[in-house]
């Protein structure tokens, strides 16, 4: 089922939680709500589901007006955070409960009950906790199974609040997977909602980033991650070094102070976006090394320009040519660049999409 | 309602409507009723029937005895709290469920029974008779009344914040050099001070209003151990309902004040605690 | 030498303390327990049981069991849409609200009843309305009911409202969003989870509803044989010097309070273990 969100505006007395959302999410597609905390993605996907009323706009499920429908008959599964499993029933009976609650008419027999029920349980591999009750899980095998509640009911959209917020990074990742595959197989839109980037990023086929109540972009994993549309979204999606620098229309001066002030601006640059050398080469910059550290397959390379930190980071092959030790003079070229006015958005969203030509 | 439009799960309106129905037909109206009838009486009216001798007097027994019984509370229930939470002894859980006994037992039943162990031939008063004290019938019996009464509000109170001091911070304390007594003084007292101010409020307050415990005990001489309620109903079987209601609007205002005393020890007693875990969740 | 932990006290204080505790609970709470089935069974076992096989006091019996029956679940209902409103919604004026609630425990009972009297009494606002209409309320089983339910108001409110705050209302939404109506996610997923502080709750309100006696003495009119409960009862007998009569029924009213402590104890150590339960750590993550 496809979701369609226009102007979409909510606020909890003075704090304005979403602010002119709108976003469309087709059928069929795995989405992330990737954010800092507080940005307004949880509130976003509660007024998905139903659990929320927004001030102002409108929900379209399948094209038709999805505004004011109930929460129960949205026809979403929501898996909450905390799982919110019901502790007094067993995990049969979780699972079982959507089934049992649908009016005499719609409810399925018994047996059926217990068919669907238990093929979910296997589903999502736990078929042999049936029994237990939900103090009795773990935290992955309780997320499994609030997962497995909310698909009984056969919903058209699966809504996920910080799935894997509360679990520990390994039974994460797995998950992390598991979801990507189990969402394949059941062909329905799934929304998520993450503050953590590299889930989002791993996981989803599109990514919204949130900021402060907005949508700051929308794209696939690679689209938001080396095309970022906004300061903050390249400081929010991976590391970076932020040159304060001037442009002269397409012309970018980074912190060179004897050139007369243009606009105020930003450049961006990724640590692995940086070339280094140990002899000068056109148009690069002298700085001095401070700190060189291998982490795993790369090599950080701290180093001063002008009294900034940059962080450049290198593979292993490419420090074994330079040998790069503490105090060293380098020369410093960033391959690829990007430049947002001062507190805006992109300077002008045509020229960044191209490489920036850079003066330094 | 805003509330409700935030809200998916249904039930607002109605459960907080009948809420506030419920409420205000059995309490805020009839206690409203009981405010209203005092205004037919002018101010200077109210004062005299407030403060005739008889009502001083009663006053002071009410509050002196409730006073000296919660007194006796903080000081016995501190050790009663602290003996429960820190030592370990045969029938603990049974002694801790029986310190309840004054909740669950009818005043009526504790009056007649105080009194009559405390008269001249009672089990009690027939030691304490050759010593020259009489507790049957006089004051002392009210505090005796008041004492039991109170007693269960100093422990629960005490008993959770005394569970909830960290045997960590007196460790630190020995480490450091501090006698046992230091510690207690130091450490310990400090931080259950509040809670033992308001077991001591509670206890106080339920003794001001009691009734039904006392008025067996108290022997109900007028000026020496006649209750301030107990005044309110022999005004009220002689038909003075406006003497009987300018006393209680006097009691009702003092009930007021000890609510809200009682509430801002509360607040205050929970808001050290949260200046102390700064920093942890929430 | 024995080895002391730094946050014990010497063994002297320790049984100093011991024994100004039990003292003091022995002479407050023991001796009075015992005195009073001591005083019951002062006459032997025939006299106590005429005591309690007397017309009048069956009809107290009756009467206090009639008053409790309806009083509890009339306060139950307030106690549940209280708690249910206060916890799981957020309005203005909510605190002002918790402590209204709270307000019936700060008020004499002797109060209680008077307010009473002043509203529905022949001198009341409302007695010369009841009097037209021949509705009696004040020295009437009604006004015993009115009574009771403003001494037992908050109990099961002031129970059931931390209770529910506690579990937040993820569970609820959770049943709503897998399409339950308001009455299944009551029945199916809040009541279950509040039974035992309900229950709680329904103990004390109750002790308090049979044993209540300074309200319910102002509005009873003290009418033998109808609108007596049986504290009442107690201090009528205990008044015309039927010390064994009064006993009699005391020691049934005594009875029922070790009763209610016995049942609030069951309760509290099957909350206690729930608690337990839910807060315990998770198990490790196993994957299969």
């Amino acid at each position: 089922m496809s979701i369609e969100i226009r102007n979409i505006a909510k606020r909890f007395g003075n704090f304005v939680a979403l602010d002119d959302v709108s976003l469309s999410i087709p059928t069929g597609e795995l989405v992330a709500l990737l954010g800092p905390s507080g940005c307004g993605k949880t509130t976003l996907l509660r007024i998905i589901a139903g659990m929320e009323t927004a001030d102002e706009g409108q929900v379209m499920f399948e094209g038709s007006e999805a505004t004011h429908l109930h929460a129960r008959e949205r026809q979403v599964g929501f898996v909450f955070q905390h799982y919110a499993l019901f502790r007094h029933m067993n995990v049969f009976e979780n699972v079982a409960f959507g089934l049992r609650v649908k009016p005499r008419k719609e409810r399925p027999s018994e047996s059926e009950i217990r068919k669907r029920v238990m093929d979910l349980l296997s589903l999502v591999q736990l078929d042999w906790l049936a029994d237990r009750y939900p103090t009795q899980l773990s935290g992955g095998q309780r997320q499994r199974i609030a997962l497995a509640r909310a698909l009984a009911v056969e919903p058209k959209v699966l809504l996920l609040d910080e799935p894997f917020g509360a679990l520990d990074t390994k039974v994460r990742k797995e998950l992390r997977r598991w979801l990507r595959r189990l969402h394949d197989e059941m062909h329905i839109s799934s929304v998520f909602v993450t503050h953590d980037q590299e889930e989002a990023l791993e996981v989803a086929d599109r990514v919204v980033v949130m900021n402060k109540g907005r949508i700051e972009q929308v794209g696939s994993p690679d689209e938001v991650y080396s095309n970022p549309a906004s300061p903050f979204v390249y400081q929010f999606l991976g590391n970076v070094n932020v040159f304060h620098s001037r442009v002269h229309g397409a012309w970018a001066e980074v912190a060179r102070d004897d050139v007369p002030a243009g606009q105020e601006a930003v450049a961006f640059i990724r640590p692995h976006d940086i070339d280094i050398d140990t002899v000068a080469t056109p148009e690069s910059l002298e700085a001095k090394v401070s700190y060189v550290q291998t982490i795993g397959p790369l090599v950080r390379v701290e180093v001063i320009h002008q009294g900034e930190l940059v962080e450049v980071e290198l593979t292993r092959e490419r420090q074994q040519v330079l040998g790069l030790t503490a105090g060293q003079q380098v020369w410093l070229k960033p391959r690829q660049v990007k430049v947002f006015a001062n507190g805006e958005g992109a300077v002008a969203p045509a020229q960044a999409q191209e490489k920036q030509p850079f003066l330094f | 309602m805003s509330a409700k439009k935030n809200n998916v799960l249904p039930g607002f309106g109605l459960a907080l409507g009948y809420t506030l129905v419920y409420l205000s037909v059995l309490v805020l109206i009839p206690l409203g009723g009981l405010v209203l009838k005092s205004t037919a009486l002018t101010f200077a009216q109210f004062w005299d029937i407030a403060t005739t001798e008889r009502a001083l007097a009663a006053y002071r027994v009410t509050f002196g005895a409730s006073a000296l019984a919660a007194v006796i509370n903080a000081f016995f229930g501190l050790i009663v709290a602290w003996v429960l939470v820190r030592y370990d002894f045969p029938g603990k859980r049974l002694i801790d469920s029986f310190v309840d006994l004054p909740f669950a037992l009818p005043t009526a039943v504790a009056g007649i029974t105080l009194a009559t162990l405390y008269s001249t031939n009672g089990w009690i008063g027939k030691y304490l008779e050759p010593l020259g004290l009489k507790v049957a019938y006089t004051p002392l019996g009210i505090v005796v009344a008041l004492t039991f009464i109170g007693l269960p509000f100093v422990v629960r109170t005490l008993q959770p914040v005394i569970e909830d001091i960290e045997p960590e911070v007196e460790e630190a304390a020995a480490t450091l050099g501090a006698s046992r007594w230091q510690t207690f003084r130091r450490i310990i007292f400090p931080a259950i001070f509040p809670a033992l101010l308001t077991g001591f409020a509670l206890s106080f307050s339920r003794a001001v209003g009691e009734y039904g415990s006392v008025i067996f005990i108290a022997g109900n001489m007028p000026l020496i151990s006649e209750i301030t309620p107990l005044l309110i109903i022999s005004k009220l079987e002689q038909y003075d309902y406006v003497g009987a209601t300018a006393l209680a609007v006097v009691m009702l205002g003092i009930s007021f004040v000890l609510l809200l005393a009682i509430n801002g020890l509360q607040w205050w007693a929970a808001n050290r605690h949260n200046n102390r875990n700064t920093g942890g969740e929430q | 030498m024995s080895v002391r932990r730094a946050n014990t006290e010497p063994a002297w204080v320790r049984y100093t303390l011991l024994t100004l505790a039990f003292a003091f609970l022995a002479l407050f709470l023991g001796v009075p327990l015992a005195a009073v089935f001591a005083e019951a069974l002062r006459g032997g076992w025939e006299a106590y049981v005429n005591g309690l096989l007397d017309p009048e006091a069956r009809s107290a019996v009756t009467l206090t069991l009639a008053v409790a029956a309806i009083a509890v679940p009339l306060n139950v209902a307030f106690g549940i849409a209280a708690s249910w409103a206060i916890a799981k919604f957020e309005f203005r004026g909510k605190s002002l609200l918790i402590t209204l609630i709270d307000l019936p425990f700060a008020v004499s009972p002797v109060i209680a009843g008077l307010i009473f009297v002043l509203m529905f009494g022949a001198q009341g606002y409302f007695g010369p309305w009841l009097a037209e209409h021949d509705v009696k309320i004040v020295f009437a089983v009604p006004g015993i009911i009115l009574a009771t339910l403003f001494v037992t108001f908050p109990f099961v409110a002031r129970e059931m409202i931390p209770l529910m705050q506690a579990q937040g209302k993820d569970e609820e939404e959770a049943a709503v969003s897998l399409g339950a109506s308001g009455f299944q996610m009551f029945w199916r997923v809040t009541l279950p989870n509040i039974k035992w502080g309900l229950l709680y709750g329904v103990i004390l309100a109750n002790a308090r509803a049979m044993g209540e006696f300074g309200a319910v003495s102002v509005v009873s009119g003290h009418i033998r044989g109808e609108t007596n409960t049986l504290p009442l009862h107690v201090e009528i007998l205990y008044n015309e010097y039927n010390a064994i009569g009064a006993f009699a029924s005391a020691s049934v009213l005594a009875l029922l309070a070790l009763v209610t402590l016995v049942a609030k104890t069951l309760v509290e150590w099957r909350m206690r273990a729930e608690t337990a339960m839910l807060t315990a750590e998770l198990p490790p993550e196993k994957t299969n």
